[in-house]
C-alpha cells in the first residue's frame, strides 16, 4: 500500500483550499491509497532517456499581435461576483499575509 | 413520434431547404419532445425556450428573404453545459456554477450562433465532466434511453441521452478520457473526439487543458462530420489550436468506403476485460469490414496498459490546477466557514468544500499529491514520459494500419449506482478511449449493435490532423450495419415507443 | 494578528565589522507593452477598477491565454541588454498558490526554462568602481490584480475588516531578473544595492520596454541578505524584502537588514528564513511569514501554452534594435560634453545627465548646460528636497534664459530673478522681464552718469587704465554696477568706460 494518510490528504486538502472533517479526511485517503497502488506502476515504466510530453500536439510559437481587444465593463466582470463595491470585488480579510 | 424529431440533421437541412419545413416547426417539435421525455431522461439543465424559437423565427424569415444561410440554419442542437454561452447559464453540472452566466460566448457557440442553429439548452454532464456515468452531476444523474435505470455514460452523458431519446438531433460534447465516445456507445449514438487543436477549446471549462477536445454528438456519422465543419478551424484565442485544413467531412461521411484501407485491430484493447457481447459485436464488425475490401491488420501497443495509469495523473494534476479558480472571489458560490474567525482563506476552503462533489474532490487531492514536492518526478513526470511511450506506439500502429478499430467501451450501460462507490471500476470504463486523448489523435465512436438489449461501439482512431478517415471508415461500417438491421439502431430503442 | 516589533540592530560599522554580507536581487520589470501578457486588455495605469480586464483576466471559466508577441520581444531585449544567454527553446509553467489578487489562483511564469540566462551587469558606484554583478536568469511571467484594505485602523492587512480586489494590473507583463549570490561588496553592499536597482531601471527605460516609474511600481525590487564570519565560505540564512519600492528605501533597506542580521547573529540567535516587509515611515523591516509547506507551489508545464523557440535571426534582428548601452552612452557624452571625470560623474549622480543632453540638444553649450543644471537647478532642488528635473526647469527655459544673457538683456544674476518669475507662474522669460523692470540698464544716458562717478570717485584706477592697464577696467565696472544695482550690462559697461577715457579694449 502507498503512504497516503490522513495526516498527507490533510495537507494536500491544505494546499488545494478544500475543508474537511476528518472522516472526509481517512475515507479520502483509503480511496487514494487504492488508486495510487493501481497507477504507481506508471513511475517504473519509463526511463531516463524517454523525453516527457506535456502537449499531444507540438506547435511552437504560437503569439499574438500587441493590438487592444474588446474588454469587459466593470457590470459585466462583477456580474457573477458574490460580493462588490466601489467597483471592486469584495473579500473578506485577510489576516494571514501582507 | 414526429418524423421532424427522428429526422437526421442532415435530412431536416435538406427539408428546410425545399422549404418543406420551417425553422420554428422543427424548433418546437424538439422542445416539445424535451418537454414530454425529459423528465425522465433528465439530459437538460436548461432549455432555452425563447431564445430557440428567436433564432428559428429569423431563420426562417431570412430563408423567406432569399438570404444566403448556411446547410444547417434552422437544425437545432443541444450544448454540453461544460461550454460557456452567453444569455443562458452554465453550471459545468456543478453547485459551485449554480446560477453562474457567461459573458462571453465559446469560440464553437459563436460558430454555432453565426451558422444560426437554435441552441435548444445545456445538457447534463459530471460534475466539472469528471465521471463516465453523469451520476456525478450536482443535479441528478440523467437516464439512458434505452433503460431508464441504467446510466448514459459520461461525463457527455446529456448530450448522448438528449440525442438518442430525439430530443435533439445534434449535440456538443467534450472528450478528455472518451467523455464524447463512451456515452455516445452506450446510447446507441455517434460521437467524435476530433484532433487536439481541431476545435477551439475556448469557452470549454477545462477540466485537463492537454486532453481536453470538444466533438460532435449525432444519430448518423455524416451529421457528426457536418457539425465538425461547423465547430472546427483554427482560432487565435486558443494557443494549441491548429492551422492545418482538415479537407471535407461531409464528402468523407457521404463517401463511406474502406475498399483498399488498412484496418488495424489493437491486440490491446479487446479480450481480456471486455463483456462477451461487446467483443462479439465488435468481431461482426472486423468481419463485415473485411468483406467490403478493408485489409485487417493486428497490431499491438504495449504501452496501453499504462495509459489508465499516466491518464489518473495526468488528468487529475491538470485538473487540480484548472479548477482552482473556483474559490468563492469572482464568480460562482461563496459559502462561509461555520465559525469566525471570517478570513478570504477560510471562505474559500469553505467554498471549496460545499461547491465541489466527491469525485472532483478526489481528483483534485490526487492531482495535488501527483504535483507535489518529492512526488512530480515519479508521478507527473513519469506519466508524461508514458505519454510519449503511447505516442510511439500508436506511430508505429499507424505504420501499418489507416485506421486502428476497438470496442469503445469494454461493456455496455450499466446500472445506475452500480460503480459509483468503486471509483476504480468506473475509471475502468474508458480504458479504451483514453489512448487517443493522450497521443492527442481522433477518434470516432458509431454503433456497433446490441448485447443483451443494450447498444455497444465500435471505435475507429486515426493519426493527428487524419480526422476524414474516421469519417471515411465510419459511414462505410455504418451503413452496412444499417443495411443488416433495416434501418438506424436507434429506431429499435423500447423509448420510441414513448418514454412517459 | 501580527504584533509590531522594533527589531534590535547593530551600528553598521560593527556589523561591518564581524560579517560579511551576500546579496541577491529579484527586480520585477513591468513592460510597457499596449496589451497585457495573456490577453488583449490594455496595459494601462489608473483607468476604472476592472475595466482593463477581459474574461481572461478575471480567470473566468473556459478561458485560455496566448502570449503577446511584443512582450516576448522586450523580454529577449532585456535579456540581452543584460548580457544574458537567449533560450533557444523555452517554456511556461503555472505557480500555484491561492491568493485573491491572483485570479487563476496561479501564476503563469517560467521555471525550468527561462528566456533568458547566464549574463551579467557593470555596476559603476558612485567613486567610479565597477562591480559585477551577475545575472542568473530573466523570465516572463504576469503581474496580479491590486488589493485595497478597508476598514479597520491602519489600511494595512492586520486589522482590516475586508478587502477590494481591482484586475486591472492582473497579466500586465513582467520580467523578473534574478541575480546569482554577490558576494565581497563588503561594506559597499547599500550603495551597490541601490546602483544596481538604478542600473536596471536606466536599462530598460533605456530599451524603452518599461516605463520604469518605481514610485507606480514599474520597478520592485526583492532585496535578499545573508550574512557570514568572514572566511566562511558558506552563505548565512537570508532574508527576503519585499515591498522596496525607491532607490533611497533599497539602500537603506538592505543597510537594515545587515544590521538586524548582525544584531541577531550576535545574540548567538539564528536568523529566522521568511519574507520580510520594508516600511519607510520607521526605516526598517518587519516580519513577514516564514517558509512553510504551504510553499509548495506544484509548478508544472503550462498546458494551454506552446514552447517559445527563437530562431538565431530573430534575436540578430532584436539586437540590432538595441539602443546604445547605457555606460557606452555615458562614456560617449562625457567626451563629447569635455567634462572632467569629476564634473560628469557629479552630473550623473545628481540624476541631470538626460536634462544635459536634452538642453545641449535644444542650443546650449556644454558648458552653459552643466553651469545651470549643477548650479542654480541644482541648488534650488537642495532647498525644496527634490530631484533636479523636478524644479520644474526645462531645458527650452535654460537655453531661452541662455539667449537674453548672451544678447546682453539680463546678465547671470537677473537671470536668476527672471527664472524665480518665470517658476511663479508670471509667464515666458520676456514677460517676466517686463513685468518685474528687470531690463539691463540699456540707455547709455543714466550709464555715462554712473560711469563719471564711478571714475570720479577712484582717479587712480582711472590714470592706471589711461596708462594702458586695461584689466583694472573691472574695478569701475563693480562701481557701476553696483550704483545701477545690477541692471546694466556689464560688457555694455566695459565698452563706454574705455571709450570714456580714449583707451582700445
Amino acid at each position: 500500500m502507498s503512504e497516503i494518510n490522513r495526516e498527507a490528504v490533510a495537507h494536500l486538502a491544505r494546499l488545494a483550499h478544500i475543508e474537511m472533517t476528518n472522516d472526509e479526511l481517512d475515507k479520502m485517503a483509503g480511496e487514494l491509497d487504492v488508486i495510487v497502488d493501481s497507477i504507481k506502476s506508471v513511475s517504473e515504466v519509463a526511463g531516463e532517456d524517454i523525453p516527457a510530453t506535456s502537449h499531444p500536439i507540438p506547435l511552437t510559437n504560437v503569439f499574438r499581435e500587441d493590438v487592444v481587444g474588446q474588454t469587459l465593463t466593470n457590470e459585466e466582470a462583477l456580474s457573477g461576483a458574490p460580493d462588490n463595491a466601489a467597483g471592486r470585488f469584495k473579500v473578506p480579510a485577510i489576516l494571514d499575509e501582507e | 413520434m414526429s418524423e421532424l424529431i427522428t429526422s437526421s440533421a442532415a435530412q431536416l437541412a435538406a427539408k428546410l431547404a425545399a422549404r418543406e419545413v420551417t425553422a420554428v416547426e422543427v424548433t418546437q417539435a424538439h422542445l416539445d419532445r424535451i418537454n414530454e421525455v425529459d423528465g425522465a431522461i433528465n439530459a437538460f439543465l436548461h432549455v432555452n425556450t425563447d431564445e430557440a424559437l428567436q433564432v428559428a423565427a429569423d431563420v426562417d424569415k431570412a430563408r423567406a428573404a432569399g438570404e444566403d444561410l448556411h446547410e444547417l440554419a434552422g437544425v437545432p442542437i443541444a450544448i454540453k453545459d461544460l461550454i460557456v454561452t452567453k444569455g443562458q447559464p452554465t453550471t459545468a453540472g456543478s453547485k459551485m456554477l449554480e446560477g453562474w452566466m457567461s459573458p462571453y460566448d465559446a469560440t464553437v457557440i459563436s460558430k454555432i450562433r453565426a451558422a444560426r442553429m437554435p441552441m435548444l439548452g445545456k445538457t447534463n454532464l459530471d460534475e466539472f465532466a469528471m465521471g463516465s456515468s453523469t451520476e456525478h452531476s450536482a443535479y441528478g444523474p440523467t437516464h439512458n434511453p434505452w433503460d431508464l435505470d441504467r446510466i448514459p455514460g459520461g461525463s457527455g452523458g446529456g448530450s448522448a441521452a438528449a440525442v438518442a431519446a430525439f430530443e435533439a438531433p445534434l449535440a456538443l460534447g467534450t472528450d478528455t478520457g472518451g467523455s464524447i465516445r463512451q456515452p455516445a456507445a452506450v446510447t446507441g449514438s455517434v460521437g467524435v473526439k476530433p484532433t487536439y487543436g481541431g476545435v477551439s477549446r475556448y469557452g470549454a471549462i477545462a477540466m485537463a487543458s492537454s486532453l481536453d477536445q470538444i466533438g460532435p454528438v449525432s444519430r448518423t456519422v455524416l451529421d457528426a462530420a457536418l457539425l465538425q465543419e461547423v465547430i472546427g478551424g483554427h482560432d487565435p484565442r486558443d494557443s494549441t489550436s491548429l492551422t492545418d485544413p482538415v479537407g471535407s467531412l461531409a464528402d468523407a461521411a457521404r463517401n463511406g468506403n474502406v475498399a483498399g484501407m488498412r484496418i488495424g485491430i489493437v491486440k490491446e484493447l479487446q479480450g481480456e476485460g471486455y463483456e462477451a457481447g461487446v467483443q462479439a459485436r465488435f468481431n461482426e464488425s472486423v468481419e463485415m469490414l473485411r468483406d467490403a475490401g478493408a485489409e485487417i491488420v493486428e497490431v499491438s501497443c504495449p504501452n496501453f496498459k499504462y495509459a489508465l495509469g499516466a491518464y489518473y495523473l495526468i488528468m487529475p494534476s491538470e485538473a487540480s490546477s484548472n479548477l482552482a479558480k473556483y474559490d468563492g472571489v469572482r464568480y460562482g458560490m461563496r459559502e462561509l466557514p461555520a465559525e469566525p474567525p471570517l478570513t478570504i482563506e477560510r471562505v474559500m476552503s469553505a467554498t471549496r468544500a460545499a461547491g465541489f462533489g466527491d469525485e472532483v474532490k478526489r481528483r483534485i487531492i490526487l492531482g495535488t499529491y501527483a504535483l507535489s514536492a518529492g512526488y512530480y518526478d515519479a508521478y507527473y513526470g513519469s506519466a508524461q514520459k508514458v505519454r510519449t511511450l503511447i505516442q510511439r506506439d500508436f506511430d508505429a500502429a499507424f505504420a501499418q494500419a489507416d485506421v486502428l478499430i476497438s470496442p469503445t467501451s469494454p461493456n455496455t450501460a450499466f446500472k445506475l449506482g452500480e460503480k459509483l462507490d468503486d471509483p476504480l471500476a468506473m475509471y475502468l470504463n474508458d480504458i479504451a478511449t483514453i489512448p487517443a486523448n493522450m497521443a492527442g489523435i481522433p477518434g470516432i465512436s458509431i454503433p456497433g449493435g446490441l448485447s443483451d438489449g443494450l447498444p455497444v461501439g465500435i471505435q475507429f482512431l486515426a493519426p493527428a490532423r487524419e480526422d476524414i478517415r474516421l469519417y471515411r471508415a465510419g459511414a462505410a461500417l455504418e451503413g452496412m450495419l444499417e443495411q443488416k438491421w433495416g434501418g438506424p439502431l436507434l429506431a429499435s430503442a423500447p423509448v420510441l415507443g414513448g418514454v412517459k | 494578528m501580527s504584533v509590531y516589533i522594533q527589531d534590535e540592530t547593530l551600528s553598521f560599522e560593527e556589523a561591518m565589522e564581524k560579517y560579511d554580507p551576500v546579496l541577491g536581487f529579484e527586480v520585477h520589470v513591468e513592460l510597457n507593452t499596449k496589451t497585457k501578457m495573456f490577453s488583449d486588455a490594455p496595459n494601462i495605469f489608473g483607468d476604472e477598477p476592472n475595466t482593463a480586464v477581459t474574461p481572461v483576466d478575471l480567470g473566468m471559466p473556459g478561458v485560455l491565454p496566448v502570449v503577446n508577441k511584443k512582450a516576448v520581444e522586450y523580454s529577449i531585449l532585456i535579456g540581452l541588454a543584460l548580457n544574458c544567454k537567449i533560450a533557444e527553446s523555452c517554456t511556461f509553467a503555472r505557480k500555484q498558490y491561492f491568493y485573491p489578487d491572483t485570479p487563476k489562483n496561479f501564476q503563469t511564469s517560467q521555471y525550468e526554462d527561462p528566456i533568458a540566462y547566464d549574463g551579467y551587469l557593470d555596476i559603476e558606484l558612485e567613486d567610479g568602481t565597477v562591480f559585477r554583478v551577475e545575472i542568473e536568469r530573466a523570465h516572463m511571467e504576469e503581474d496580479a490584480g491590486k488589493l485595497t484594505h478597508m476598514g479597520g485602523a491602519t489600511g494595512r492587512i492586520q486589522g482590516a475588516d475586508f478587502s477590494l480586489v481591482d484586475y486591472n494590473r492582473a497579466g500586465v507583463p513582467l520580467v523578473e531578473i534574478v541575480t546569482k549570490p554577490i558576494e565581497g561588496a563588503g561594506s559597499r553592499a547599500p550603495e551597490l544595492a541601490k546602483a544596481y536597482v538604478a542600473a536596471i531601471r536606466e536599462i530598460v527605460k533605456n530599451l524603452g520596454v518599461s516605463d520604469a516609474k518605481m514610485e507606480r511600481g514599474n520597478v520592485r525590487c526583492d532585496a535578499n541578505v545573508s550574512l557570514r564570519p568572514y572566511g566562511q565560505e558558506k552563505f548565512g540564512t537570508r532574508s527576503e524584502t519585499k515591498n522596496v519600492n525607491s532607490l533611497r528605501a533599497v539602500e537603506r533597506a538592505v543597510r537594515f537588514e545587515i544590521q538586524r542580521h548582525a544584531a541577531v547573529l550576535d545574540s548567538g540567535n539564528a536568523i529566522v528564513q521568511e519574507t520580510r516587509h520594508w516600511h519607510e515611515d520607521t526605516r526598517s523591516t518587519t516580519s513577514g511569514r516564514p517558509k512553510s509547506d504551504a510553499d509548495d507551489y506544484r509548478y508544472f508545464p503550462e498546458p494551454d501554452l506552446v514552447p517559445v523557440v527563437t530562431s538565431k535571426e530573430w534575436i540578430e534582428e532584436l539586437r540590432a534594435q538595441l539602443p546604445e548601452p547605457p555606460a557606452e552612452r555615458r562614456k560617449r557624452l562625457k567626451e563629447d560634453w569635455g567634462y572632467s571625470d569629476a564634473e560628469f560623474r557629479d552630473v550623473v549622480n545628481a540624476g541631470v545627465m538626460e536634462a544635459i543632453e536634452e538642453t545641449i540638444a535644444a542650443g546650449a553649450s556644454a558648458q552653459v548646460a552643466r553651469k545651470w543644471w549643477m548650479g542654480e537647478v541644482a541648488r534650488r532642488a537642495k532647498e525644496a528636497e527634490v530631484d533636479p528635473i523636478d524644479v520644474g526647469v526645462t531645458p527650452e527655459l535654460i537655453v531661452e534664459l541662455d539667449r537674453l544673457v548672451q544678447a546682453g538683456k539680463i546678465n547671470d544674476k537677473l537671470a536668476r530673478q527672471v527664472l524665480d518669475g518665470v517658476l511663479a507662474g508670471e509667464g515666458t522669460p520676456e514677460e517676466v522681464i517686463d513685468k518685474r523692470g528687470l531690463a539691463v540698464v540699456s540707455d547709455d544716458g543714466p550709464l555715462l552718469e554712473a560711469i563719471d562717478a564711478a571714475l570720479a570717485a577712484q582717479p587712480d584706477v582711472a590714470d592706471k587704465i589711461r596708462g594702458g592697464k586695461v584689466q583694472a577696467v573691472g574695478a569701475i565696472v563693480g562701481g557701476v554696477m553696483k550704483a545701477t544695482r545690477g541692471q546694466a550690462d556689464a560688457g555694455r559697461v566695459r565698452e563706454l568706460i574705455l571709450e570714456r577715457l580714449g583707451v582700445q579694449g
